[in-house]
């Protein structure tokens, strides 16, 4: 078994055994997870070379989604709500794809920021439809029949977040190795080879945006029914540009990166704000610039050097 | 379509491009039989690469057409005459920088087969042996485990034409293939390619500056000049016309 296979299994049991050991940090622990798909989708176009600043919009979509088909079937499985949102944000990420796919570098990202500012101040002013900056409540929906009361519904909604967390870490992670998930980093270093060996560079990059859609997409509405509810903040490009920021401090040269980033960022935000307010950003802005400057290759690299004890990898990891 | 010189795969009739008031074709006119080696000179900025961009459908030409079996390319994007069996190696050679050589390799093997399942592992494609034996064929077998951004001009070369081989194409273009290799070993380069175009029954066109290549492995020369052909035919007799000696060869041309 490879070293990262059994990282990745430690830290699915570590993880699962969350409510048994720290029972009062499973909600914590659900939005890091939660969110850690969203940063995954980030990262995914990371390796094609193109950031987006407009990502929280599939985020919000998936939101959405959950507030009016709760509110339409009343307990309906969580299953189906999430399935639901993976169908919304999938047909959103491939209708607003075929237009930004068309873009690169600062282009692509911010027509990216532009179509989330739209469809924010869309949420914001709809009023009678989103329920305006007040957003929609999304209905606790029930799993195999069972309803459940606040309490078990946090678990529940943990162990799913988890299961999703394992399922889409490890289909991403095949993506990133298959001919096409190459493809992306070919489009990073050489998109008129691409063409000439006869594949769309546009076709590349549109199949990795569509699947970073579905991944913000399913952090939305697992978010979101955590919350209990869906807001017009979460399509706001802040809230975009947060998720580059964990896919930068977590590494984007692997899919643990996501992860780990999440629950640092989270964590610092956390308990420094409260000991001492507005601290996090400070720490967080200096952490940054730390791996920016030292671990390029984020905290991924930084477990690498000191657990595996590899050579400096970020320089690979940059190109 | 078949004539005394065998099956015409690739025609160019009557192309003209402008570039301002810089003429890089008018009207040229020039076929490439299979089995042939073509090799076109002429001039520093005649239009030579032009040409082969127009071929690849990168540039769209002012008139003519280019057809490929028969079938018009012209106004065609790359990837779709790629698609449609002519491959392309460039003056500086178009490698994926960030991946090894054997996954740029494996890639053009993906895009050929169309490996597009998203949960298949690149490295573990069917066609892994071929391209490895690809490799082994054009001298690259050492360096299959290397960035391609590593890699010494000469063999970034190769490695560039062996990717284009990859995709088993009917026609490959050349934009001087051995330049930029050890003056050394550029015959031995080319004596490699050679032969495994021939092996691969691969019919080629190549822009060329050094004469002696031309003598050596074209098998037919076509001369461009002022925006036309001005003379084609065996190497033997293109090369030793006063004409050409004065006007192409003579011409300040390096070899």
């Amino acid at each position: 078994m490879s070293k990262g296979l059994i990282a990745a299994i430690v830290a699915l049991i570590v993880l699962a055994l969350v409510p048994v050991g720290a029972p009062s940090t499973v909600v914590f622990f659900t939005l890091c997870l939660a969110k850690s798909l969203a940063v995954l989708g980030i990262l995914v176009l990371i390796r094609a070379d193109q950031v987006s600043f407009g990502h929280a919009m599939y985020f919000a979509i998936g939101a959405y989604t959950a507030a009016y088909i709760t509110a339409e079937f009343r307990n309906i499985d969580i299953m189906l709500v999430i399935l639901a949102a993976a169908i919304s944000s999938l047909i959103a990420g491939l209708l607003v794809g075929l237009f930004v796919t068309r873009y690169r570098g600062i282009f692509f990202g911010m027509i990216n920021l532009a179509f989330s500012m739209v469809l924010y101040s869309g949420l914001e002013k709809a009023f009678h439809i989103t329920g305006g900056s007040d957003g929609l409540r999304i209905r606790r929906p029930t799993l195999m029949g069972m309803e459940f009361k606040r309490a078990e519904f946090d678990l529940v909604i943990f162990y799913v977040t988890l299961a999703m967390v394992a399922l889409c870490f490890w289909l991403v992670w095949r993506y990133l190795r298959s001919p096409l998930g190459q493809a992306l980093g070919a489009l990073k270093t050489n998109e008129t080879r691409l063409e000439y060996l006869g594949l769309s560079a546009r076709r590349v990059l549109l199949t990795g945006y569509v699947i970073s859609a579905v991944l913000c997409g399913l952090g939305g509405v697992l978010l979101g029914t955590v919350q209990g509810l869906a807001t017009p903040e979460h399509a706001f490009w802040s809230r975009s540009a947060e998720l580059v920021f964990i896919a930068v401090l977590g590494g984007p040269g692997h899919v643990a990166g996501a992860l780990s980033g999440t629950v640092i960022f989270e964590a610092v935000r956390t308990f420094a704000a409260a000991v001492l307010d507005d601290s996090w950003q400070l720490i967080l802005g200096i952490t940054l610039i730390v791996i920016i400057l030292w671990a390029p290759g984020g905290l991924v690299e930084l477990w690498k050097r000191v657990f595996l004890r590899k050579g400096k990898t970020g320089e690979e990891v940059q190109k | 379509m078949s004539t005394d010189k065998g099956t015409l795969l690739l025609q160019a009739e009557g192309l003209k491009l402008r570039f301002g008031g810089i003429i890089a074709a008018d009207g040229i006119n020039l076929s490439l039989y299979k089995g042939e080696h073509l090799a076109i000179i002429g001039p520093n900025g005649a239009g030579k690469t032009t040409f082969l961009n127009i071929c690849t459908g990168y540039l769209k030409p002012d008139a003519g057409k280019v057809t490929l079996n028969g079938r018009e390319i012209t106004g065609r994007p790359p990837r779709s005459i790629t698609r449609m069996g002519v491959a392309r190696a460039f003056q500086i050679p178009q490698l994926f920088t960030g991946h090894t050589v054997l996954e740029n390799m494996l890639l053009a093997a993906s895009v050929r087969e169309r490996h597009w399942g998203l949960l298949r592992n690149l490295m573990r494609i069917p066609e892994r042996a071929e391209m490895e034996h690809l490799l082994d064929m054009v001298g690259c077998a050492d360096v299959r485990d290397r960035l391609a951004s590593e890699l010494p001009e000469g063999k970034r070369k190769l490695v560039d034409i062996a990717v284009a081989l990859a995709l088993k194409p009917e026609v490959l273009l050349m934009d001087e293939p051995t330049s930029g290799v050890a003056t050394a070993d550029k015959f031995g380069v080319m004596e490699t390619l050679m032969k495994a175009l021939r092996e691969a029954g691969v019919s080629s066109v190549f822009v060329e500056h050094d004469m002696e290549m031309v003598g050596l492995y074209a098998t037919r020369v076509a001369v461009w000049a002022q925006g036309i052909i001005q003379m084609t035919g065996e190497p033997k007799t293109v090369l030793n016309d006063p004409d050409v000696i004065r006007n192409v060869i003579g011409s300040g041309e390096h070899a």
